[in-house]
C-alpha cells in the first residue's frame, strides 16, 4: 500500500476512501458548534430542553442553517458532509432513545432489519470499498 | 520495583456495558462474545497474575473532551474518576480509583522522555475505559485495581502513528521500570477491530487483517509500528483506527511476547470484538534517547 510522505498525499488519500467522511481539521471546523451542540446533550437538563422545543434549542448555537435542517431530519450523511463527527452525532441518537446500530443504519440506505442482517452475515466486506480511485 | 507483568488487548464496544448492565450478557446474541472472557476473568484475579495497577489506554468518545481541546494523549493523574453520562445516563458501574503516585511519576519521566503528555487532574471516563473493566471483572462492587486512564485522540485527524505509539508504550515501560514502589502493572490496550459507524460504508468488517494486526503482536515482529493510517481507514473501517492503541500496550512489553489467550468474535453491534492477553518474553525496551531521561541526576528528582 502506497504511503503518504508529505502531508498534502496524507490528506488526500484520506478523500480516497469511498462512502466515508474522515474528521479531518477541516471538518473539524466546519462542524464545530453541530459537534458542540450534540456534545451538550450528554446533560439530562439539555436533552429535556432539546426534546421539548428542538429548534429553539439548536438556534442557540451559531451553525448554518443546513447543519440545523440536517440537524432536525436526522439526516447524518448530510451532517457527516456538514463537519458532524459520529461519536459526537451519537449522543442524538442516545437522546432519541435509538442504539447505535439504528442510527448508523440509516446511514447506509439499508433498513435496521437489512443492516443487522449484514452484520450477522460477517458485515460488509472490504472489497471493491477500499479506494475510489483504485476502484477495489 | 514496580514492573509490567502483561498486556490486554479488547474492544470496548459500548453494548457490551449495556448488555451487562441490563443481564443480557447471556442472550444468544451476547452471549459468544462474553464467553471468550471466561478465561481471562478467571486469570486475572488469581493472586499471580492479578495486577495492582492497570495502565488503560483508550479514546475518550466526545465524553470527557468536546472540541475544544484535543489532547493527543492524556494521563489521568486524579484520585478517582466517575463514568460519564453518554447520553443515556451514566453506567451503574463503580467510580474508578486511580493511582496519582504512579501516574504523576509516570507523567513526569515521559516529559523527560520527550513525551510531552497532557495531565488531567479531572475527568469522566466513558465507555472506552468502563467496558474493558466490565468485560475483565464483571459485576463488582469496586474494581479491584487502581486505574491510570491514558487517552488518545483517535477522533480528530491526525491521529498519532503506530510508530509513535509503539515508542511511547517503551517509554512507559521505561517509566514504570523506575517507580520505586513494588507493583504488578498491566497495560491494556482497548478499542478496535475493524469497525465503521458512519456513511454508506458503515458495518464494513475484514477478519483476515484483523487476525493479521492479532498475530502481529505477538513474537519478536515490530511491522505494526509501520501500517499508515491509510491501511487501517481502508482496510479496518474509519473506526478500526483505534487499534493504534494496542500498539501502545504492545510497545510496552519489550522486545517479545506471548500470547496467553485470544478470542475473536464478529459481529457485536456494528463491530468486530478482539481481545488478546499477552506476557512479554523478554520485557528489554531500547534506552532513553533524551538527555533527561538518561540522566541519573533528572531521574532522581523524579524519583
Amino acid at each position: 500500500m502506497r504511503e503518504a510522505t508529505d502531508i498534502a498525499t496524507y490528506l488526500a488519500d484520506l478523500e480516497d476512501i469511498p462512502g466515508t467522511q474522515v474528521f479531518t481539521a477541516q471538518r473539524a471546523r466546519q462542524g464545530y458548534h453541530l459537534n458542540q451542540c450534540a456534545m451538550s446533550l450528554m446533560k439530562p437538563e439539555n436533552r429535556e430542553r432539546f426534546k421539548a422545543d428542538e429548534r429553539a434549542y439548536i438556534d442557540e448555537w451559531p451553525m448554518s442553517e443546513e447543519q440545523k435542517e440536517a440537524l432536525l431530519a436526522r439526516d447524518y450523511n448530510r451532517l457527516l458532509n456538514l463537519g458532524g463527527n459520529i461519536y459526537f452525532l451519537a449522543k442524538v441518537f442516545s437522546t432519541d432513545g435509538i442504539s447505535v446500530v439504528q442510527g448508523v443504519s440509516t446511514m447506509t440506505g439499508m433498513s435496521v432489519e437489512e443492516y443487522q442482517a449484514m452484520m450477522m452475515a460477517g458485515g460488509r466486506s472490504p472489497v471493491g470499498q477500499r479506494s475510489i480511485r483504485e476502484n477495489n | 520495583m514496580a514492573r509490567i507483568t502483561h498486556g490486554i488487548g479488547c474492544s470496548h464496544i459500548p453494548v457490551l456495558g449495556y448488555a451487562h448492565d441490563h443481564g443480557k450478557d447471556g442472550d444468544d446474541y451476547f452471549k459468544p462474545a462474553f464467553a471468550g472472557f471466561d478465561w481471562t476473568r478467571e486469570w486475572i484475579t488469581a493472586p499471580d497474575s492479578r495486577p495492582d495497577v492497570v495502565i488503560l489506554v483508550y479514546n475518550d468518545h466526545a465524553s470527557a473532551f468536546d472540541m475544544k481541546v484535543i489532547p493527543t494523549f492524556a494521563i489521568g493523574c486524579g484520585e478517582s474518576f466517575t463514568p460519564a453520562d453518554e447520553g443515556f445516563g451514566p453506567r451503574p458501574v463503580p467510580v474508578v480509583e486511580g493511582h496519582p503516585d504512579l501516574a504523576w511519576h509516570i507523567a513526569q519521566s515521559l516529559v523527560l522522555d520527550e513525551f510531552d503528555t497532557t495531565i488531567i487532574n479531572e475527568m469522566e471516563v466513558d465507555h472506552g475505559l468502563t467496558v474493558p473493566l466490565t468485560m475483565m471483572f464483571g459485576d463488582v462492587e469496586k474494581w479491584p485495581v487502581k486505574v491510570i486512564p491514558l487517552a488518545v485522540n483517535v477522533v480528530t485527524y491526525p491521529p498519532p502513528s503506530g510508530n509513535r505509539c509503539w515508542a511511547l508504550g517503551e517509554a512507559i515501560s521505561r517509566a514504570v521500570s523506575s517507580f520505586p514502589q513494588d507493583l504488578k502493572v498491566q497495560i491494556w490496550g482497548t478499542g478496535g477491530m475493524s469497525h465503521q459507524l458512519q456513511g454508506p460504508r458503515a458495518g464494513l468488517i475484514n477478519k483476515e487483517w484483523d487476525n493479521r494486526f492479532l498475530d502481529g503482536l505477538t513474537g519478536e515482529g515490530q511491522d505494526l509500528r509501520h501500517v499508515p493510517h491509510i491501511e487501517y481507514l481502508r482496510e479496518t473501517g474509519s473506526e478500526g483506527i483505534e487499534m493504534v492503541m494496542w500498539l501502545i500496550m504492545r510497545g510496552a512489553l519489550g522486545k517479545s511476547t506471548r500470547a496467553l489467550h485470544r478470542h475473536y468474535h464478529v459481529p457485536v453491534s456494528n463491530t468486530a470484538l478482539g481481545h488478546i492477553v499477552l506476557e512479554p518474553v523478554d520485557p528489554t525496551v531500547p534506552p532513553s534517547r533524551t538527555l533527561e531521561g538518561g540522566s541519573p541526576i533528572a531521574q532522581k528528582m523524579i524519583a
